[in-house]
């Protein structure tokens, strides 16, 4: 029975962070859909506004705030609610929810928190309550124990069995961490552990166990599920996020899966969940021992995983539980018939891959481990586990075109990477075996299962029979079609079987695909019905396989689908920003009567939650595959615009093969794409732009040089290590790079474009139709040019650019949609430095600032684009970022915490994992709610500045006044120290890291935590200065000290905080900017 | 590599043919095709006595991952089984697992068939084979290898129990309890369930006159086909109403429990045969997870007024349990032994055997 509440807070995750990304995207919203279903008057806190949750038609009020004890205590007291969601935000939300339950501040305003209580929150998130909670019940944990010296060390070891793991206590990033096989070992370790800490912790060792997972459900009757239960193919050792992992569980028995399901829920109901959880349990691999690794009190990435390979929607189910529905008491969303009091029957496999995206730092490590890294994933879907794992390998979009057929692994010793795993771990099992290693060694190596690598040399040794064929007439249908049943691509056939050369591809795999369709060679379309086919489905949640005779559905090609492609796995650069733009679209071609067709893979995502559109093809976007649902939908037309990069790299090839592609013609968007093209089009136009040259050699590239002067960047096109973009100021640097970073040939030709320094950034986000512009958004950074846009600090409406600046910015983009004949979305950055405007970018698609600029603007661009492509009329909105009273300001968050010795630095290579935007009253408001959003904190006491080149010393130097003025310590490295000193501001001064001997010191104050804010502003490459820079950046990020590398944003963020204290804050919802 | 394997066809009697792959034993066999949508526990569905007569179809794809478990016995029985031998007439799947992976495997699944002498196939469509069987209901089929051609074969007309029951009466265990297990197809489960309980069993044959042997309670287990050629076991069960010993049927059982108790059965469109049916106890909030094995189904309108129902199915409201209003009688359509499948429910044999014990009291006393 439901509960009588009227009005509740709930709480989103923030920032899409690494280890909480778009899955709480999801949980939201469909928590959210879960109580407006229910007539609750619902009020979100996300500053997240790319999300879909933070859109108008979901929660009745948004607001922009930080998730933090602060920001919601206000938001409380201003709306009273009677009820409070934590869990479906991520750890971001339990965490403030813990902190708001222990401050009194829930009772004091006699909120309730619905769902799971506060104290199972806390009994799941203290390690020891945990363990001794578990204990009670006679369920096993990890045996550890804490000793303070060797000889205890050793006695716990004994006690235990051999091998053991020693962890040094209070320290961070695993230091002084490790395996022991014997007490020899563990003498050595324990002697180094000590140096780090006075105490350390010796614990049995689970490495090479399986690991599996339960996403359980209880009601407040007590009735309990699992709906899901999920097998890792990397053993225990490897984070659950940085494994493949595999639905239903594969290698488990009857009886090994229902003990661990029996334990599940015996947990969940002593623990006292109401809602869902996640048991996380290593499983001996040649016994039914275990041990219970982990349990997550919320909504999680497994249980989104969960929700879409079951198509069981846990967390609309769980936000109906918190409003005391029982289980029995609800429908299951498939049938419309069926209880949601069942356990979802799967009659396919699922595969998750991560997506890692670790060649965007400098510095960090790629071997993966305990500690999250993987920044994305997918899910593939498939009636074979080799079908499914060749799709996802393909989807996880990092040039693999599979398990087999990829280029072969650089620099990659095979057996060391099954040992040591690194991202690319799953191919050197392909290389392994390949060179003939048996798979009995290679599960020695890697302790995988034998059962994932006999499927996986299925494909191996397929590989090497279509190998024999060197033509398609010759190849037997049954081998074809068995390669197609283990997941090959016709671009696998192609090069396997044709030999096709590189730059021959596209001709190849089309060649393939004739031939099979001239051999009725097709894939069929199943559905997902979280039944097995017993009950009829009432969705339309699909996918396609070649293990399979008949479709599952009926195809009316009445020329009525529109077919949206998504964004794919979210990676640094393509997240959450995307899947808002499908969804919209989406719903706008749903509004119009058409029916809406979404292909996208990425389980973290709203537009692959089937109740979005009328047809949801859960699987890859190649070519091949966008080509057979076209030949089954035949579509209207396919909106490549919306999903970012990998629709829009479509847009050409489908083209060719005569789909109609909505909006720009797909010449005209070659036309913007091709550097060249658009660089003659510029000029044509008579629009500036940097000076810039495609160049292949050595010597051509010192010439370019020499006309255009330092500094430039640089772009090659083979990257062979490090950041494949870079801007020098020298002509060391340069062949620094050049010599380190890149090839240069002709056929690996280097972008050279001359590098505008002090120039400010514009972007201008609009929607043209039949080249004429009818609704646009300019918005300015607040950094100079040479921070990518998506690692940049945007502020919209402008506040600091000229009129004259917009109006030469609309100028040029009405001449360039004109030439373009652009109908839809577009975006361009333009610098603007002194009277000097000039294009650097333009994408005729939308882009990562339409959710934010529509949102600020409180126009949604994506609607107006759409219709412009369904072909229907536009009006011009009649609102401009001139009247806009308020101010928005789009701040980028970074993982580095996560990514261990990653050089916290910003440059022209994006490296920011997700985004804020807030509102604010003025800018300084906006600043503020933004910085505070991303994790900074308005410094209390002490701050150090080193900041790197004369013009940001100069740039800091009234910053500094102010803060100084404000009564705030200041600490300076040497330079700055005697930069300010001469300018009469009193700093301390603290000595460099590779001076250790000299006190006071940089790193003891980091260490000690006496610093509130860090600003280090990188001054040159040179080896030195990058040591010192790098240390302290480093540290500040290893020892939780918020750190800024920018001096423009640091002035930004001084300003503000000086200017204004919290409680000047706005709390504000959206609704209430007018 | 399936390239070059043999060829079987699955014949269906409305003339529906799926071409697949041969695994484990060469021959041709009919039986009624029904469909099981567990995703684990083949070894344990395979040797279910309630198979009998029947081709069963997975309709999870991946079949085989982790073997079968070796001949280990326990309690006098095999440890892993459910029974003495595969009892299936034919076993249908997506994508056999030629290869296998486990600690307590000792032969692959396709040997296994072998050495019982039942034919799999696979690389058959097995969902759309699923939803024919869900839109038109029990249907009967054969597995045709080598032109090989075999008659349909019903095995609703025949009494299985008597093919797959115990033949002579056998005791288990030496515990304070004594439970008369009436074998129409007992799993091996039901009598680990109770041995575990501090019980003696009795297993004694489908149609043995129990009434006359010394016991404490009566478990009615399990069993193929159509209960209403079970009449002996039901005449039985009528003797053992009029008493006051407890008295527990699982699946056949509830069935017979109910016929003996004035009900009927009919055939379901499909049968419940699965690890996720979800049953509701009537007059509470309380839900479990069960798993579920049969074709027929117990009407329960026409029950003597002492009875009345005791579990629902969530799914499709048929009935799933009933008791007697006053009497320590009652039964489950579904199965609290399990294996394979959840184990939610196994606590009904705590309550089996406190109802025997407050019966023994109450006749001490």
């Amino acid at each position: 029975m439901k509960k009588h509440v009227n009005k509740v807070v709930i709480l989103g995750s923030g920032a899409l962070k690494i280890g909480e990304a778009g899955e709480f995207d999801y949980s939201g919203s469909q928590a959210i859909k879960a109580l407006k279903e229910e007539g609750v008057y619902t009020i979100l806190i996300n500053p997240n506004i790319a999300t879909v949750q933070t859109s108008e038609k979901l929660a009745d009020k948004i607001y922009f705030l930080p998730v933090t004890p602060y920001f919601v205590e206000q938001v409380l007291i201003k709306e009273k609610p009677e009820g409070l969601l934590l869990s479906f935000g991520g750890q971001t939300a339990l965490n403030c929810g813990v902190k708001l339950f222990e401050q009194g501040i829930l009772e004091k305003y006699n909120v309730e928190v619905l769902g799971t209580p506060v104290q199972s929150i806390i009994d799941t998130e203290d390690r020891e309550i945990f363990a001794g909670k578990l204990a009670e019940i006679d369920v096993k944990t990890p045996r550890s124990k804490a000793v303070t010296t060797v000889n205890d060390a050793l006695k716990a070891a004994e006690k235990m069995g051999y091998p053991i793991i020693v962890r040094a206590a209070y320290t961070l990033g695993g230091m002084g961490s490790g395996f022991c096989s014997n007490p020899e070992e563990l003498k050595l370790r324990a002697d180094n552990a000590f140096s780090y800490s006075n105490q350390i912790l010796v614990e049995e060792s689970l490495k090479g166990w399986k690991e599996v997972e339960y996403e359980v459900v209880r009601d407040a009757y007590n009735n309990c599920i699992t709906v899901c239960n999920m097998e890792n193919f990397d053993p225990l050792g490897i984070h659950t996020g940085e494994s493949i992992v595999v639905a239903p569980s594969q290698t488990l028995s009857n009886s090994e899966y229902h003990k661990l399901r029996e334990l599940a829920i015996k947990i969940i109901r002593h623990i006292g969940i109401v809602g869902e959880c996640n048991v996380q349990y290593a499983l001996d691999p040649y016994s039914e021992d275990y041990r219970v690794i982990e349990v997550n009190a919320r909504l999680s990435r497994s249980s989104a995983l969960a929700s879409k390979a079951t198509g069981y929607p846990l967390a609309f189910v769980a936000a109906k539980l918190g409003l005391g529905y029982g289980l029995h008491e609800l429908k299951n969303s498939v049938t419309k018939v069926t209880s949601a009091f069942f356990e979802p029957a799967l009659d396919y496999v699922v595969c998750k891959i991560p997506r890692w995206d670790l060649n965007k730092f400098t510095g960090v490590s790629r071997q993966i481990g305990s500690s999250m890294k993987s920044v994305g994933e997918i899910m593939a879907i498939g009636r074979t586990f080799e079908e499914a794992i060749q799709k996802g390998l393909r989807m996880v979009g990092q040039g693999m075109h599979g398990f087999v057929g990829n280029q072969p692994l650089k620099n990659k010793d095979v057996r060391t990477e099954l040992t040591e795993p690194t991202d690319q771990r799953v191919f050197a099992i392909a290389e392994a075996l390949e060179q003939g290693m048996s798979v009995d060694e290679i599960h020695d190596l890697s302790k995988i299962d034998r059962w994932f690598l006999e499927k996986l040399k299925n494909i191996t040794d397929l590989k090497e029979k279509l190998g024999e064929y060197s033509s398609l007439e010759e190849l037997p249908d049954e081998l074809l079609i068995e390669a197609k049943k283990l997941g090959y691509s016709d671009f696998q056939i192609s090069r396997i079987v044709l030999k096709t050369h590189d730059h021959q591809m596209e001709e190849g795999l089309l060649q393939v695909r004739e031939h099979r369709k001239k051999r009725a060679i097709l894939p069929v379309v199943k559905q997902i019905d979280t039944l097995a086919g017993e009950f009829p489905a009432q969705i339309n949640y699909l996918y396609l396989t070649y293990n399979g005779t008949h479709h599952d559905v009926e195809f009316e090609k009445d020329g009525r689908s529109v077919v949206v492609l998504g964004s794919g796995a979210y990676r640094i650069g393509s997240s959450v920003e995307f899947d808002w733009c499908s969804v919209n679209a989406v719903e706008t071609v749903n509004e119009q009567g058409f029916r809406s067709v979404m292909i996208n893979y990425n389980p973290e995502t709203v537009s692959t939650d089937y109740d979005v559109c009328s047809r949801l093809f859960f699987d890859e976007l190649t070519l091949e595959r966008v080509l057979d649902i076209a030949d089954l939908e035949s579509p209207k037309g396919v909106v490549i615009s919306m999903g970012g990069q990998i629709p829009n790299n479509l847009a050409m090839r489908l083209h060719r093969q005569n789909i109609p592609i909505l909006g720009t013609s797909p010449e005209d968007i070659d036309r913007a794409e091709n550097r060249q093209k658009f660089s003659s089009l510029l000029d044509d136009l008579k629009i500036d732009q940097p000076r810039w040259s495609e160049l292949t050699s050595i010597e051509d590239i010192y010439t370019f040089v020499d006309e255009v002067g330092f500094p430039v960047l640089v772009r090659p096109s083979y990257v062979l290590s490090g950041a494949a973009m870079n801007v020098v100021s020298n002509r060391e640097e340069l062949q620094h790079f050049l010599e380190l970073a890149a090839n240069v040939s002709k056929q690996y030709p280097v972008v050279v474009s001359e590098f505008i320094e002090q120039a400010k950034e514009i972007e201008i986000d609009a929607v043209a139709k039949n080249g004429e512009v009818v609704a646009y958004a300019i918005s300015e950074h607040i950094e100079f040019a040479g921070v990518h846009s998506g690692d940049a600090t945007i502020v919209f409406p402008p506040q600091k650019i000229y009129i004259e600046t917009i109006r030469r910015v609309k100028q040029i983009s009405r001449k360039i949609a004109a030439a373009l004949n652009i109908s839809g979305p577009f975006n361009m950055q333009l610098l603007a430095k002194d009277n000097d405007i000039k294009v650097i970018e333009c994408n005729l698609r939308a882009s990562r600032s339409f959710p934010f600029v529509s949102k600020v603007l409180k126009v949604n661009l994506i609607d107006i684009a759409t219709r412009v492509m369904l072909g229907l009329p536009v009006e011009k909105p009649n609102k401009s970022l001139f009247e806009l009273d308020y101010v928005g300001i789009k701040a980028p968050q970074f993982s580095f915490a996560r990514l261990l010795q990653a050089d916290p630095v910003l440059g022209v290579d994006m490296a920011s994992t997700g985004e804020v935007g807030c509102i604010g009253t003025n800018y300084y408001d906006a600043v503020l709610q933004s910085m505070l959003s991303v994790g900074y904190r308005v410094p209390e006491k002490n701050i150090l500045i080193s900041s790197g080149p004369l013009r940001d010393k100069i740039e800091l130097l009234s910053s500094a006044r102010l803060l100084s003025e404000k009564g705030y310590n200041l600490f300076a490295t040497s330079g700055t120290h005697r930069f300010f000193e001469e300018n009469g501001v009193k700093t301390t001064l603290l000595h460099w890291p590779d001076e250790p001997e000299k006190q006071p010191n940089t790193m003891d104050f980091i260490r000690d935590k006496k610093l509130d804010l860090v600003i280090n502003i990188p001054k040159n490459l040179t080896k030195g200065e990058l040591k010192n820079g790098y240390q302290i950046r480093r540290s500040s990020i290893d020892f939780n000290i918020p750190l800024i590398t920018n001096a423009r944003l640091a002035s930004a963020f001084i300003n503000s905080f000086c200017r204004m204290s919290m409680d000047d804050i706005s709390i504000k919802s959206w609704d209430e900017y007018k | 590599m399936i390239s070059g394997l043999k060829e079987v066809k699955l014949v269906l009697d409305d003339g529906t043919v799926f071409k697949g792959k041969s695994f484990g034993f060469p021959k041709s066999v009919s039986g009624e095709v029904v469909f099981n949508t567990a995703m684990t526990g083949y070894p344990e569905s395979l040797t279910d006595p309630s198979y009998k007569g029947q081709i069963l179809v997975s309709t999870y794809p991946l079949v085989g991952n982790y073997g079968v478990p070796s001949k280990e016995e326990e309690f006098g029985i095999p440890k892993f089984y459910e029974s003495d031998r595969i009892h299936i007439s034919g076993l249908v799947v997506s994508d056999y697992s030629f290869e296998f992976s486990h600690w307590n495997a000792g032969h692959s699944l396709s040997d296994w068939l072998i050495q019982n002498e039942v034919p799999g196939i696979f690389d058959i469509d097995t969902r759309e084979l699923t939803k024919i069987l869900r839109e038109k209901g029990p249907m009967l089929g054969k597995i045709i290898i080598d032109d090989e051609d075999v008659p349909f074969y019903n095995p609703d007309n025949d009494n299985l129990a008597a093919q797959v029951c115990a033949t002579e009466k056998l005791i288990y265990g030496n515990g304070k309890h004594r439970i008369v297990l009436v074998d129409t197809g007992a799993k091996y489960n039901i009598l680990r369930c109770l041995l575990k309980r501090d019980t003696t069993v009795i297993r004694v044959p489908w149609n043995y006159d129990f009434t006359q042997e010394d016991y404490d309670g009566i478990m009615l287990s399990n069993g193929p086909g159509n209960p209403e050629v079970y009449k002996e076991t039901v005449a039985n069960i009528q003797k053992a109403l009029k008493g006051d010993k407890p008295i527990f049927g699982i699946c056949l059982g509830n069935q017979l429990m109910g016929i003996a108790a004035g009900g009927s059965t009919r055939k379901l469109k499909y049968g419940h045969r699965a690890h996720n049916h979800p049953v509701k106890k009537v007059g509470t909030d309380t839900c479990y997870i069960t798993s579920q094995n049969h074709g027929f189904v117990l009407d329960t309108k026409s029950l003597e007024k002492d009875w009345e129902p005791l579990f629902v199915n969530l799914n499709d409201d048929t009935n799933e349990g009933i008791r007697h209003k006053t009497k320590p009688f009652f039964s489950t359509q579904f199965h609290p032994e399990a294996s394979s499948g959840p184990t939610d429910t196994e606590f009904l044999f705590d309550e089996f055997i406190g109802l025997i014990e407050k019966y023994k009291e109450a006749v001490v006393g």
